[in-house]
């Protein structure tokens, strides 16, 4: 028990504040402020419609009551909703990039050169909203792929933009979709041609820094006919005191026969162990597939006070597949609301879900997920589940898997459990000299091993550092 | 819908001058109360989460009649067909809502097998010690079940006593000119180490529709074994709501058998509460609906003390362009150590429109419980028919005996052998086979 206090007592490790000369909008949003954030970003007039199209829609809506967690409702007239690093200077090398910002990086344990020259990963690094510095862009355009930032997109290939934006996840949508619609500061692009294979992993590291402002991005990714694209998205907050409000969008389109691999690792700042401060994540993230093609969604989420995310699937297109692994973990205080949506409407379409949560201190997870068979998805094929960890007795893990069939062709499977670390498995390891703290990580990360094992290399590492963390030490 | 609320609300003025002297009493404040939640409520809609895949508006569109005449119109020999045994059993009947005292066995002698109304007129401090009890006034059914409460089934059965025959409670409803609208409550009591078999029947004789809103409570004590049978085989035009809370103390068993095998739309609502350590609840489900026909089970299964354990199990199958439901919650509250809850839900599609919507939900807030659910939905296996028509068995028939199989696993849980026949055959009429030998 004593490992226990202290593990989960242990505080945030990626607390640090780096101080840059923010640009920031006064607090509050009207429609002046969303021209404002357009204009500033130099948008075309389509854009600035679109965007005030889309606050227009956000205010006929109200916020989603459903889920299982509570919150202090945040103030949206109390948010700064556009944050840049102001421009020093255009940057050519790496060498140019603010030097705090380095250190960021570095306290981050994810060094840009390292990873540079190492893995081959191309990062397009968006600190507050804005990229500032992309990478290997050259060599990726060698291959017709692009790779830049939302608002470079939109003014340089306005017409893709233009025709995908909004298609998978409409403004209409939700309320915290509506207001990213409204003022999405920046995110990633990238569009992959026909027959290409993108031959490095894409990655995008999102920070929120700016105290006081909320982080809203906009993710589009388009796979076009035959290919493939990996894409990796890491998220690490500095500890702030007042909650901060994350409203991201993340759509995902698999034209024929594409494959798009999309992973997460989210460890944004939780909160104290009291319950304070933390990231209010509410983020709509999903995927088209059209005829043969396959959308795999691996997610690891130890951060935010408040997770509200739904990684979903819209099998539109025959025999196409969608995946969906997720390792949930929440200590303290922390609710997090999470699952899948697969929505099968073509023939012959497929779909795996593998939920794992664990749950410690006094916090609580809950599983929601949907899995629809549409009249017409013959032979529609589904297997869930979702197994949840519980440590300490004051937590709490909850499922609310919906089951919709409405093809008699349809066959949905679906298994839940709920168990602990067991006193005799701990035994077992100490008895072969393997210490309870080891012995417990061990446990997690054979747990959360299915999931893990769908990650790239590169974050799999990171994940596991991050149980770990997150957790060790908890024997109920 | 709003007409047939409006027809509730006047109906309750009515109702409440018709209680002689009762008006006072403690059930009566109890009513007056429930009353007021569902003026509040009104009727669920489908944005209720509860109601997310039911809709009620068919249901209650009809203006039912809510008052019946009371008319001695059905006959034993009617009656009859519909009676597990002549002699072998306990039997309370009701037409139209009131009680049938000519086809009905009771007892007073050692335990009391009766009527609701008697209960309120003869044990009035047992009435005030139960009733309402365990019946939440936020669902709006059963408020409007509480509002109205007049007559139903009482069962008491003292401490250490073994009712010897089981008890078959049966609900008629006869032919009338309206739609008619039902309210049964019950009051089921078992005191420590006692047991009892209890068969609910409701059975619409009518060809207009009949609705009926039936709600029980029902406390084993320690130690207290129940065997209840819940059989729901009425005919196209009637719909039911039934609304069942248990409440289990320390080492009691429940053994709960819910076959529903027809019924325009069938709506089960069994909440059990394990209050004590070591009570043990057993929920078994069985449906087999075809047409336009809507099976609902929304159970909830509440572990509120340690070392308790609960064990699901629901089939069904859906043809034609029926809809089946089944939200299996299980509560497991802080605390409630080494539970061990297990819970399962296979249905089978035959054709293409018919709709499944399956939602087991978990609500855990202990670490050191075994808690698990499996859902499955899909179809016939291939290879099994195939083996069977290999072996020059029709195709109707081999589906009937896979049907048969695969629903064998709830009814063979049937404890009665004249009970267990008679579900079998009605299952099987359902199928249109009748098989010439005895399985």
């Amino acid at each position: 028990m004593e490992i226990l206090e202290k593990v989960t007592k242990s505080e945030y490790k990626y607390g640090f504040y780096t101080p840059l000369e923010a640009d920031k909008v006064p607090p509050g949003l009207n429609e002046d402020i969303i021209r404002h954030i357009s204009a500033k970003k130099n948008e075309p007039e389509w854009m600035t419609e679109w965007r005030l199209e889309a606050y227009r829609i956000w205010q006929t809506m109200q916020e989603p009551q459903w889920a299982n967690i509570r919150y202090k409702k945040p103030d949206f007239q109390a948010i700064s909703y556009y944050a840049a690093p102001k421009p020093k200077k255009q940057l050519n090398s790496l060498e140019e990039v603010d030097p705090e910002l380095l250190k960021t990086f570095q306290k981050l344990g994810i060094s840009i050169e390292e990873q540079k020259r190492l893995t081959g990963v191309a990062i397009d690094v968006v600190v507050d909203s804005v990229s500032v510095k992309t990478t290997f862009k050259e060599k990726l355009a060698e291959l017709g792929i692009i790779f830049c930032s939302m608002s470079e997109a939109i003014r340089e290939h306005g017409d893709l933009v233009r025709r995908y934006l909004g298609t998978v996840v409409p403004r209409t949508d939700n309320f915290y979709a509506a207001l990213n619609s409204a003022v999405f500061s920046d995110g990633s692009f990238c569009y992959i041609p026909k027959g290409v294979r993108c031959p490095v992993e894409l990655s995008t590291y999102f920070r929120i820094n700016e105290a006081g402002t909320g982080q809203f991005e906009r993710t589009l990714v388009v796979a076009d006919e035959g290919s493939y694209v990996s894409y990796l998205e890491g998220c690490t907050a500095p500890m702030r005191d007042e909650n901060q409000l994350h409203a991201a969008v993340v759509e995902l389109i698999a034209l024929e026969g594409a494959e798009i691999k999309y992973s997460t690792v989210q460890n944004w700042y939780p909160g104290d162990k009291d319950g304070n401060g933390g990231v209010f994540n509410f983020v709509t993230k999903r995927g088209l597939c059209e005829r043969d093609s396959k959308i795999s969604w691996t997610q690891v989420e130890t951060g935010s006070a408040i997770t509200w995310k739904y990684p979903s699937c819209i099998l539109k297109g025959d025999n196409s597949v969608g995946e969906f692994y997720s390792v949930a973990v929440t200590n303290h205080h922390q609710q997090a609301d999470t699952g899948t949506k697969m929505i099968h409407l073509g023939r012959n379409t497929r779909s795996t879900i593998i939920s794992k949560g664990i749950s410690a201190g006094r916090s609580q997870n809950s599983y929601r997920g949907l899995v629809k068979i549409g009249p017409r998805a013959i032979n529609a094929r589904n297997f869930s589940q979702c197994d949840s960890m519980l440590m300490g007795d004051q937590c709490g893990a909850h499922t609310f898997p919906y089951i919709e069939v409405e093809n008699p062709t349809a066959k949905v499977e679906h298994e839940a459990t709920t168990s602990k670390i067991g006193e005799d498995q701990i035994f077992y390891c100490n008895q072969r000299g393997i210490p309870t703290e080891e012995a417990i990580n061990l446990i997690v990360n054979g747990f959360a091993k299915e999931v893990i094992s769908q990650l790239p290399m590169e974050f799999a590492v990171e994940a596991q550092k991050l149980l770990a963390v997150s957790l060790e030490g908890s024997v109920g | 819908m709003e007409a047939f609320k409006e027809t509730l609300l006047s109906s309750f003025i009515v109702f409440e001058n018709q209680l002689n002297g009762q008006k006072k009493s403690e059930l009566h404040k109890l009513r007056q109360k429930a009353f007021e939640a569902f003026e509040k409520y009104g009727f669920p809609t489908r944005k209720d989460e509860d109601w997310k895949y039911t809709n009620l508006k068919p249901i209650i569109k009809h203006d039912y009649k809510i008052f019946h005449p009371k008319e001695q119109k059905l006959q034993l020999d009617e009656a009859r067909k519909y009676f597990l045994s002549e002699t072998d059993t306990y039997r309370i009947v009701f037409v139209d809502g009131y009680y049938a005292s000519w086809l009905s066995l009771t007892t007073h002698h050692q335990y009391d097998i009766c009527t609701f109304s008697a209960l309120i007129n003869r044990y009035p401090e047992i009435a005030d010690e139960y009733v309402g009890k365990l019946i939440n006034h936020g669902d709006s059914f059963t408020a409007l079940n509480t509002a109205f409460a007049r007559e139903g089934a009482y069962i008491f059965v003292p401490d250490n006593k073994i009712v010897d025959k089981p008890i078959e409670i049966l609900h008629f409803t006869t032919p009338h000119a309206l739609p008619a609208f039902q309210q049964p409550r019950s009051l089921l009591v078992l005191g420590k180490n006692s047991r009892a078999t209890v068969i609910e029947r409701h059975i619409s004789l009518s060809a207009n529709p009949v609705f009926t809103n039936s709600a029980t409570e029902v406390f084993l004590h320690t130690g207290a074994i129940l065997d209840h049978y819940k059989i729901q085989t009425d005919h196209y035009e009637a719909s039911l709501i039934d609304n069942t809370v248990y409440q289990l103390q320390g080492y009691s068993v429940l053994n709960l058998t819910t076959a529903s095998l027809g019924g325009k739309f069938v709506r089960n609502n069994p909440i059990v509460k394990l209050i004590e350590s070591m009570a043990e609840a057993h929920l078994w489900g069985l449906t087999k609906i075809d047409s336009s026909e809507l099976a609902d089970h929304h159970t909830s299964i509440e572990h509120i003390a340690p070392h308790c354990q609960s064990n699901e199990l629901y089939k069904g199958i859906f043809g034609g362009r029926s809809t089946g439901i089944f939200n299996g919650k299980v509560y497991v509250a802080p605390h409630a150590q080494k539970t061990n809850a297990f819970q399962q839900n296979n249905n089978i599609v035959l054709s293409d429109k018919a709709t499944v919507n399956t939602k087991p939900q978990l609500e855990i807030f202990a670490n050191d419980v075994k808690c698990s659910h499996g859902c499955t939905v899909g179809q016939m296996d291939e290879n099994a028919m195939f083996y069977l028509r290999q072996r020059g068995i029709a195709a109707d028939k081999a589906r009937a005996l896979l049907l048969l199989a695969f629903a064998g696993e709830i009814v063979d849980k049937i404890q009665l052998p004249e009970l267990r026949q008679y579900v079998k055959r009605i299952f099987n009429q359902k199928n249109h086979i009748d098989f010439d030998f005895d399985l």
